[in-house]
C-alpha cells in the first residue's frame, strides 16, 4: 500500500496537442481516486504512465515516495485491470490467476495457496478449470480482479473495468468493487467516463479534459461546487443548467428548480421567466424542458421534479423558475472558471 | 392475390441473378472449370498412367497393374529422391519458421521505412521461381559467385580455388534447402505478421504489468497464441517445398550424382525427359499421401473458428 503522486506530468504522441498536459495529482494511501473525463481527455494515458506502459515526456511519478520513472511495469508493484480484462485466452482461469505468481518465481504450493485465497475472496472457486471464453462478462471481471489481487500490489489501476458489463450487472459490480477495495485498503486509481460510477465509487474524483486537470475533490464538492463550466456540465444528469446574466454565467442544478406561475420577487431566490416546451414523465421524476431568454437569446433549461410533486404547468404554458440563491453558482463568462456569485 | 405477381417477376433474368442459388454457382463456374480441367483431370490421368505402361512415344497404352510401382520402388534414385524430399522439407521449414517469426516481429513493428522492409521481404515471393532460381544459379556459380568473392575478401576461402557450391554433395544440398527456405520465407513471414498483429496488445501489456519479462511473454503468451497461425504457415511451406521441382531442376538437375534429387525433379526427368510417362506418374503419386494429410489438416483448421 502506498501513496501515488504524479508531478507536472506531460505526454505528447507527436501531435500538435499533448495527450496529458501538465497534471499534478496525488492518490493518498488507501484512497479510491477516480479519473473522470470524456474520451480522449488523457485519463487512460495518465493511468498507463503510472503503470509504466507509456513513458512520460516530462514530469515524474512517485509510488510510495520513490520515483518510478526509470522502472519497468513489473518493478512498480502495481496491478492493472484493463477495460477488456485481457485474460490470457489459452490459459485456464487458474493459470490466469497464477501467472503473476509464476513470474515472481513462487513455488507450486505457494501459488496454489494464493490462487485459492484470491478465488475464494471473489467467489470464483468453481470456475478455476474453465477457459476465459467459457465465462460471462461478470465472471471475467472477477478473474481479472483475482489476477490483480494475487500480486498483493501497492496500487490497483483499473481502466474502465465496468464498461464491458451490461447495465443490470453494473450497479451490483460497482458495489462489489467498492467493498472489495475497502476490505483490502489498497490505493486504487480508477479510470471512467461514467460520472455515475465516479460519484458512486470515488473517495475523490479528478475531472480531466483536454489533457488538463479541471478539478479534484470529493464527489460532493465536484457536484455542488464545480470549478468551471466543463465540470458543471460533465457531472450530473441532466447536467447543470447555464444561463448568461449580468455579464456572468449563472449555473443551477435541474433538481433545484421550482416551477411557479406568476412568482413574486423574493430575497432568497432568483426568478427566471420561462416557457414550458415539453414535460417528460420518467417514473420517479419528471423532466420539464423550458426555454429562457438570456443575454445570448434563447437558452434551453431542464428542470427535474419528483413525480409526487404537483405540476401546475403544461407544454406551451408560461412558467417562472424559482432557484434559491444558495443553489446558484456563478462562472466567469470568458474563462468559464468559478467566480463569486 | 399478390402471389401471382411475384411468380411472374421471378422469371426475369435480373431477378434470377438476385437468387443466391443461381448467382453463386454462376460466379463459381470459371473457377470450377479451371480446377477440373487443369488440376482435377491431370490428377486423374496421373492415377491412370501410374497403373499403365504409357510412354511419350506411343499413343496407346495398356494397364499393367502394380508393375510400375514395383519398378519405381526398386529404383535406388527414387529412394534417394524420397528421402531428400522429406529431409529438405523438414529442414527448410524449420529454418523458415524461426526466421519467419523474427521477421514477423520486424514487419509488425512500427518504425521508419517499414514499407521498404516489407517490400524487400516480399520480393522473393513475387518473383517467379524459375527467374529467382536462375539468379541463385549465378550467385552459386563456382567462378562468378559473389559469395566466393566476399569470402575471398575476408580470406575465408582461397580466391584461387573457389568453392564449387553446387559441385559438392553437402554444399549442393545446403544450397537447395537454402533456396527453398528463401522462397517460402516471405509468405510465412507475412502470415506470422498477420498472426502477431491479431494478438490484442493488452495481453502483452497485461503480462508486462503481471511481472513477465520478454522471454516469458514470448514463450508463455505470444507463442501459444501464434501457434494456430504458425501451423498454417508451416502447411503452406510444406506444400511448396514438398512439391518443388523447379528449384532443384534449375540449380542442380538433381546432381551432383543424384544427391539433390527430389520426387518432383525425378518424376519430371523420368516421365517427360526419359519418356516413361507411367513411371513419372508413379513417382509423383508418392507425394500424394503427404499432400492429402496437409489438405485435411488445413481444411480442419479452416473450419474450426477459435474465438478468443
Amino acid at each position: 500500500m502506498a501513496e501515488v503522486e504524479v508531478r507536472d506530468i506531460r505526454k505528447t504522441f507527436g501531435g500538435p496537442s499533448a495527450a496529458v498536459d501538465g497534471i499534478s495529482l496525488t492518490c493518498g494511501d488507501g484512497e479510491y481516486l477516480v479519473l473522470l473525463g470524456p474520451s480522449g481527455c488523457g485519463k487512460t494515458t495518465l493511468l498507463r504512465m503510472i503503470a509504466g506502459l507509456e513513458h512520460p515526456t516530462d514530469g515524474d511519478i512517485l509510488i510510495g515516495g520513490r520515483s518510478v520513472r526509470g522502472l519497468p511495469p513489473r518493478a512498480r508493484k502495481i496491478a492493472m485491470v484493463f477495460q477488456s480484462y485481457a485474460l490470457y485466452p489459452h490459459k485456464k482461469v487458474e493459470q490466469n490467476i497464477s501467472f503473476p505468481l509464476e513470474a515472481q518465481g513462487l513455488s507450486r504450493e505457494e501459488r496454489a495457496e494464493k490462487v485459492r485465497w484470491a478465488s475464494g475472496l471473489l467467489g470464483i472457486d468453481h470456475l478455476l478449470q474453465r477457459k476465459p471464453r467459457q465465462l460471462s462478462g461478470g465472471e471475467r471481471q472477477r478473474v481479472a480482479l483475482a489476477r490483480a489481487l494475487v500480486r498483493e500490489p501497492q496500487v490497483f489501476l483499473l481502466d474502465e473495468p465496468l464498461s464491458n458489463l451490461d447495465a443490470k450487472l453494473r450497479a451490483s459490480a460497482r458495489l462489489e468493487l467498492k467493498q472489495f477495495q475497502q476490505r483490502l485498503g489498497v490505493s486504487t486509481i480508477y479510470v471512467t467516463h461514467d460520472q455515475v460510477e465516479a460519484m458512486g465509487l470515488g473517495d475523490r474524483i479528478a475531472v480531466l479534459n483536454f489533457g488538463r486537470l479541471q478539478q479534484v475533490g470529493t464527489p460532493e464538492e465536484i457536484y455542488h461546487h464545480p470549478a468551471n463550466t466543463f465540470v458543471a456540465t460533465f457531472v450530473g444528469s441532466p447536467p447543470m443548467n447555464l444561463l448568461e446574466r449580468d455579464g456572468k454565467i449563472i449555473g443551477f442544478r435541474p433538481e433545484n428548480i421550482e416551477l411557479e406561475k406568476n412568482a413574486a420577487a423574493r430575497d432568497d431566490a432568483s426568478i427566471f421567466r420561462s416557457q414550458v416546451l415539453r414535460v417528460e414523465n420518467l417514473g420517479a421524476d419528471r423532466y420539464v424542458y423550458l426555454r429562457v431568454k438570456d443575454e445570448k437569446g434563447d437558452t434551453n433549461v431542464i428542470a427535474k421534479l419528483p413525480i409526487d410533486h404537483p405540476l401546475r404547468v403544461a407544454a406551451d404554458d408560461d412558467a417562472d423558475m424559482v432557484v434559491r440563491k444558495r443553489h446558484l453558482r456563478a462562472f466567469d463568462r470568458s474563462t468559464g472558471e468559478k467566480t463569486a456569485a | 392475390m399478390r402471389r401471382t405477381v411475384i411468380v411472374d417477376e421471378t422469371v426475369r433474368v435480373h431477378h434470377l441473378l438476385d437468387r443466391e442459388e443461381v448467382l453463386g454457382p454462376l460466379m463459381l463456374s470459371p473457377l470450377m472449370i479451371y480446377l477440373v480441367a487443369l488440376i482435377g483431370l491431370p490428377l486423374v490421368l496421373v492415377f491412370v498412367y501410374a497403373f499403365s505402361d504409357a510412354t511419350t512415344g506411343a499413343e496407346g497404352f495398356s494397364f499393367v497393374g502394380l508393375q510400375t510401382f514395383q519398378k519405381t520402388l526398386d529404383d535406388p534414385v527414387f529412394r534417394v529422391a524420397l528421402r531428400n524430399t522429406v529431409v529438405f522439407t523438414v529442414i527448410a521449414q524449420l529454418v523458415v519458421i524461426v526466421l519467419a517469426t523474427i521477421l514477423g516481429f520486424v514487419l509488425s513493428a512500427d518504425f521508419r521505412g517499414r514499407w521498404f522492409v516489407r517490400f524487400l521481404v516480399l520480393l522473393p515471393w513475387t518473383t517467379p521461381i524459375a527467374l529467382s532460381a536462375l539468379a541463385w544459379l549465378w550467385m552459386l556459380d563456382s567462378l562468378f559467385s559473389p559469395f566466393n568473392w566476399i569470402l575471398g575478401q575476408f580470406h575465408v576461402v582461397d580466391v584461387g580455388t573457389p568453392v564449387a557450391w553446387l559441385g559438392q554433395d553437402n554444399l549442393a544440398v545446403t544450397s537447395v534447402v537454402a533456396l527453398n527456405a528463401w522462397r517460402t520465407l516471405p509468405l510465412a513471414a507475412v502470415i506470422l505478421m498477420a498472426g502477431l498483429t491479431s494478438i490484442p496488445p493488452e495481453l502483452n501489456e497485461q503480462a508486462e504489468v503481471d511481472g513477465a519479462g520478454f522471454w516469458r511473454r514470448f514463450f508463455d503468451i505470444t507463442l501459444p497464441l501464434l501457434a494456430p497461425i504458425m501451423m498454417v504457415a508451416i502447411l503452406f511451406g510444406i506444400v511448396a517445398t514438398f512439391t518443388d521441382m523447379a528449384a532443384v531442376y534449375i540449380l542442380t538437375r538433381g546432381g551432383p550424382g543424384e544427391s539433390t534429387q527430389v520426387l518432383g525433379s525425378w518424376s519430371f526427368i523420368t516421365g517427360i525427359q526419359g519418356g516413361s510417362l507411367a513411371q513419372g506418374a508413379a513417382i509423383g503419386i508418392f507425394m500424394f499421401p503427404v499432400l492429402l494429410g496437409v489438405c485435411i489438416l488445413m481444411l480442419r483448421r479452416a473450419s474450426r473458428v477459435d474465438v478468443v
